[in-house]
């Protein structure tokens, strides 16, 4: 029985064949099983993620009972690693479950090399020093890398890899690629095939609006010096225009025509964000090169020669009003295009693997085809290692950060516990806030052996000691005279590191969804640091 | 005192340092103490409406933030496409009660805690049934469903001469939702922040398809598909109704799609794809579900406790490209007939109940039909089940002042059929009912009002 594919169906609805495919085939490990950590394997275990290694050397404690559902009474005292691997199992049997009993921090210091087993490292609840040094490792062996930290209400969940190329970007909204006003030689022959003053009423109301748009942009161009309708004055002409060649009310063709006038507005050619790969040094190929480089070398070329400025065509054609077979016919017209530029590409590629060296067969047809269609949406995502970012972080936008003021929270609602007005919480502001206080509590902890209010007895002394090491890691930085909100420096000596379920199962869900599109390599994955403020809510992503 | 809860082995370690110790980010009436932990634990109860995706996550959530009175209603049973996401559940679980294994489950690893099961129809519950939680959490995939809930809470929601909410009648809900890689989790406090149909904007109805394009232009597979479905299948099948989880009739309309995409040249029709089409089916993860459940989770906290700030009002997140959260703060329709004060309806202390509801069906704000009406829990008609129509069909020509106990005005509550986009739909009504010409009670501002 296809058991597994039923049970995957409405995540196969999502990522497909292939994405399912990458999960199965990958090696996960988990650093910690805090609760944290439990919930982001949790969410990829059920997904159907190949295998997974739960790293922790901790015993489970009476205390995890209230935060961890994969531990239940009967593991008290036993091995945390264990317990929540063996219940990870249970939950899909289909997943190979692994434990080592050891401390993260340990195996990052003795066993380097362990890493490079996996495709991606899962880290939680890492302090700083060991997150840099298990970023070096798995730089160098070039595994995904994942942070993932509660911390109280508050959080951070960072990606760290040198490079993620995106083809299946799968963008929400993105412009059809149609050619309205650069139409090729066939379909601009199947526009001229189509009369648009037909006298059969129900023929007229079936003509495609992409044949009457064709039509339309070419009929305005002969009269206006080859040129299209550009200022605002002109584009109200246009959809006048259209307006008038309707003959009734109902014709939903010709209201679609005006809808979607604006495709044949916009630019020809390619856009920024394609330029600016196109002109990535990486493009400039060689034998080390990875396949979507390669691809993308290929796509340069054909932009310059035979797209003459386009990339390769996409091929679908959105529904709209249309007889069916006017519809089909246009649809091959699309489809034709389609394969014909995939042939050129494909050419393209060949010549350029054999010119760098390598096998010209060994980039497969089906991803050529895969790129060709996706070749408007690449995206290519690189992350700063995290020594960088801790070291020099993105002075200005720190600065713009510690600065911004956002009139749309002056928090009415709080009550203060010292005397002095505290400072206006601001929504960068918490954020940045938050970044700081996260990276102050662990120079703290390298102190005081303890995170500041991780007791009860310390937590009045720990205040001031949290806010001067804030203070000495930002002038370190080299932001001087900002003002951290004395209310947020007593609220993290209050959360006292404490791992909240909820917290946890909130950062663990967003760690997870990253790891899948990581993956798959569909979807785009977020840059920079994601500081969740589970205060109001108002959680950001900070690009230091 | 502080000492001893440091060296103690306590399961509530991590969230007692959010539970008992001031803050400054807090709420105005937030009293940390063991106390108030354990009133959390013993005292707040909270219902959570559905024992899928977002359910599971919540009941789990909840359990581990120190709500350890729940309740779950769900009418579903499991199904194998649900155990990617639905954790609670194992593949010899497939056919069960989801309510009863997802509270059994959380019950056997989470000690303390106590979870009753309902499996039924949120319908099926009477209306008081709703009103003994302190806090609704909804984990719903239907638009129908939330409002129904939304509804009923808000019912419960009584304003003062001022139009303003009382607050001890405040029943607040949580609501997520989730599709692929998206989702929203608010909060709603009825009277004060939107409630569901404050918004109902933000689910737009769903496009159907018009039905000369499946008859006459078939262009798309899904046109295919619903031609099978909604016109071939009758003509078929004369007198035997669709059911989309019969395999059989699945099979039925994807292999008439097929034979139609074929005779049109159309390409795409595939058995995964017809599913899709006829199910409506909304593609949901793990992760997402996790994301909007522990949102909700904290806020159900923040609600009960006051331990931070509460969010305001709607979050929404977005990770599939990069990823995207915002806060929204979406406004009251201060005239809206749920949360609102709800409609003021002057009448003679002659009008019989029977002509009351004629009332109802003429008022141009209600169009409200079949009703069946309640005050004070008390049932004044009900159109449904038979033995309780023939109990209260006599009221109908008693006059509505005398049984409302000759008061001079009160709220009633009125379920019935209104119109919606030109669809009959079932709806909850709150009437303000003031009676003209009643010695000297009559607050002449309210009345004036009408
Ligand atoms: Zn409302």
């Amino acid at each position: 029985m296809a058991e597994p594919k039923v049970k995957y169906d409405r995540q196969l609805r999502i990522w497909g064949e292939q994405g399912q495919a990458a999960l199965e085939k990958s090696s996960i490990c988990l650093l910690n099983c805090g609760p944290t950590g439990s919930e982001t394997l949790k969410n990829l275990v059920l997904g159907g993620i190949g295998s997974i290694t739960v790293v922790d050397g901790s015993k489970v404690e009476v205390g995890d009972l209230g935060n961890n559902f994969l531990v239940d009474e009967s593991s008290v005292g036993q091995s945390k690693a264990k317990c929540v691997s063996s219940f990870l199992q249970e939950l899909n049997d289909s997943v190979k479950a692994k434990f080592v009993e050891e401390y993260p921090e340990a195996l990052i210091e003795t066993n380097p090399s362990f890493f490079s087993q996996f495709t991606l490292v899962i880290a939680t609840q890492l302090v700083e020093s060991s997150m840099i040094k298990l970023d070096r490792i798995c730089r160098e062996a070039n595994v995904i890398l994942i942070f993932a930290r509660s911390y109280g209400l508050t959080g951070f969940v960072r990606i760290s890899l040198k490079e993620h190329t995106v083809i299946e970007s799968k963008p929400e909204h993105f412009l059809d690629d149609l050619r309205l006003n650069n139409p090729w030689l066939e379909l601009k022959s199947f526009a001229d095939s189509i009369d648009l003053t037909v006298q059969d009423p129900v023929a007229h109301k079936h003509i495609p609006y992409v044949v009457i748009l064709v039509k339309m942009a070419d009929e305005w161009a002969k009269s206006h010096g080859g040129k299209l309708p550009s200022t605002r004055e002109q584009k109200k002409e246009f959809k006048d225009l259209l307006k008038a060649r309707m003959v009734s009310q109902d014709e939903d063709n010709y209201k679609e025509a005006i809808e979607a006038s604006f495709k044949v507005f916009a630019p020809r050619g390619i856009s920024l964000d394609l330029q600016r790969i196109l002109n990535d040094s990486s493009s400039e190929v060689d034998s080390n090169s990875s396949d979507f480089w390669v691809l993308v070398a290929a796509l340069k070329e054909f932009i310059a020669n035979e797209g003459g400025g386009e990339a390769p065509l996409e091929g679908s054609i959105p529904d709209m009003t249309s007889s069916t077979e006017q519809y089909i016919n246009l649809q091959n017209i699309y489809l034709a295009k389609a394969e014909a530029d995939f042939l050129v590409m494909e050419q393209l590629v060949r010549s350029i693997l054999k010119k760098i060296g390598r096998d010209s067969n060994s980039i497969p047809k089906a991803t050529i085809r895969s790129f060709c269609k996706n070749a408007r949406k690449l995206r290519v995502c690189r992350y700063r290692s995290i020594e960088d970012e801790f070291n020099s972080p993105n002075l200005p936008e720190l600065q713009k950060y510690l600065t911004d003021e956002d009139s749309s929270s002056g928090g009415a609602t709080f009550v203060g516990r010292g005397a002095m007005a505290p400072p206006k919480p601001l929504n960068f502001h918490i954020a940045v806030g938050i970044y700081i206080l996260l990276r102050a509590v662990d120079r703290f902890a390298a102190n005081y052996n303890s995170f500041p209010g991780q007791f009860d007895s310390a937590t009045d002394e720990d205040i001031p000691r949290l806010k001067s090491a804030a203070i000495s890691l930002l002038s370190d930085l080299g932001c001087n005279g900002t003002a951290l909100a004395e209310d947020l420096i007593n609220e993290m000596c209050r959360f006292g590191a404490a791992e909240l379920h909820a917290v946890a199962a909130l950062v663990g869900g967003i760690a997870s969804q990253e790891v899948i599109k990581l993956i798959t390599r569909q979807f785009v994955p977020m840059s920079g640091t994601y500081i969740f403020n589970g205060i109001d809510h108002k959680s950001q992503l900070l690009s230091l | 005192m502080a000492e001893s809860a440091a060296t103690q082995p306590s399961r509530s370690r991590d969230l007692d340092k959010l539970l008992l110790r001031p803050g400054n980010l807090v709420g105005p009436r937030f009293e940390p103490s063991a106390q108030l932990r354990d009133d959390v634990q013993n005292h707040a109860r909270v219902l959570v409406v559905g024992a899928g995706g977002l359910g599971c996550e919540l009941l789990k959530d909840l359990a581990l933030s120190g709500f350890h009175n729940l309740d779950v209603i769900d009418m579903d049973r499991i199904e194998v496409t649900n155990l990617n996401r639905q954790f609670l559940f194992r593949v010899e679980d497939v056919g069960k009660p989801k309510a009863e294994v997802a509270a059994k489950r959380v019950m056997e690893r989470i000690s303390g805690v106590n979870i009753v099961p309902h499996f039924c129809r949120i319908e099926d519950k009477d209306i008081d049934f709703y009103n003994d939680f302190m806090i609704i959490a909804l984990g719903l995939d239907s638009v129908e469903a939330r409002s129904y809930i939304n509804n009923v809470a808000c019912s419960f929601l009584e304003y003062d001469s001022d139009d303003n909410p009382l607050e001890e009648t405040i029943k607040p809900m949580v609501d997520g939702g989730t599709e692929g890689f998206k989702g929203h989790a608010r909060v709603i406090l009825p009277g004060v922040t939107p409630c569901f149909e404050c918004t109902i904007w933000l689910f737009p109805p769903q496009v159907k398809f018009p039905l000369c394009t499946l008859a006459e232009t078939p262009r798309t597979a899904a046109h295919c598909i619903e031609y099978a479905h909604l016109i071939k299948w009758n003509e078929a099948h004369g007198g035997t109704a669709f059911d989309p989880d019969n395999p059989q009739h699945m099979k039925w309309v994807y292999d008439e799609a097929a034979k139609r995409a074929e005779l049109f040249g159309i390409p795409g029709v595939t058995y995964s794809f017809t599913q899709g089409v006829v199910k409506n089916i909304i593609p949901a993860i793990a992760s997402t579900n996790a994301i909007i459940s522990a949102a909700c989770t904290l806020e159900t906290l923040k609600i009960a406790t006051e331990c931070s700030k509460t969010m305001s009002n709607y979050l929404t997140y977005n990770g599939s490209e990069g990823l995207h959260t915002k806060v929204a703060e979406f406004e009251r329709d201060k005239d809206c007939l749920v949360c609102g004060p709800g409609v003021l309806i002057e009448v003679d202390t002659s009008v019989t109940l029977q002509k009351f509801m004629n009332l109802l069906e003429e008022h141009p704000k209600l169009q409200l039909t079949k009703a069946s009406i309640t005050h004070r829990g008390k049932n004044l008609y009900m159109q449904a089940p038979p033995v309780l129509e023939e109990m209260t069909r006599s009221n109908l020509c008693l006059p509505l002042f005398e049984l409302m106990g000759k008061l001079s005005k009160d709220v009633i509550h009125v379920n019935g059929m209104t119109n919606k986009n030109n669809q009959k739909v079932s709806c909850l009504r709150k009437l303000r009912v003031t009676f003209k010409g009643v010695d000297g009670v009559t607050d002449m501002d309210t009345a004036g009002g009408a």
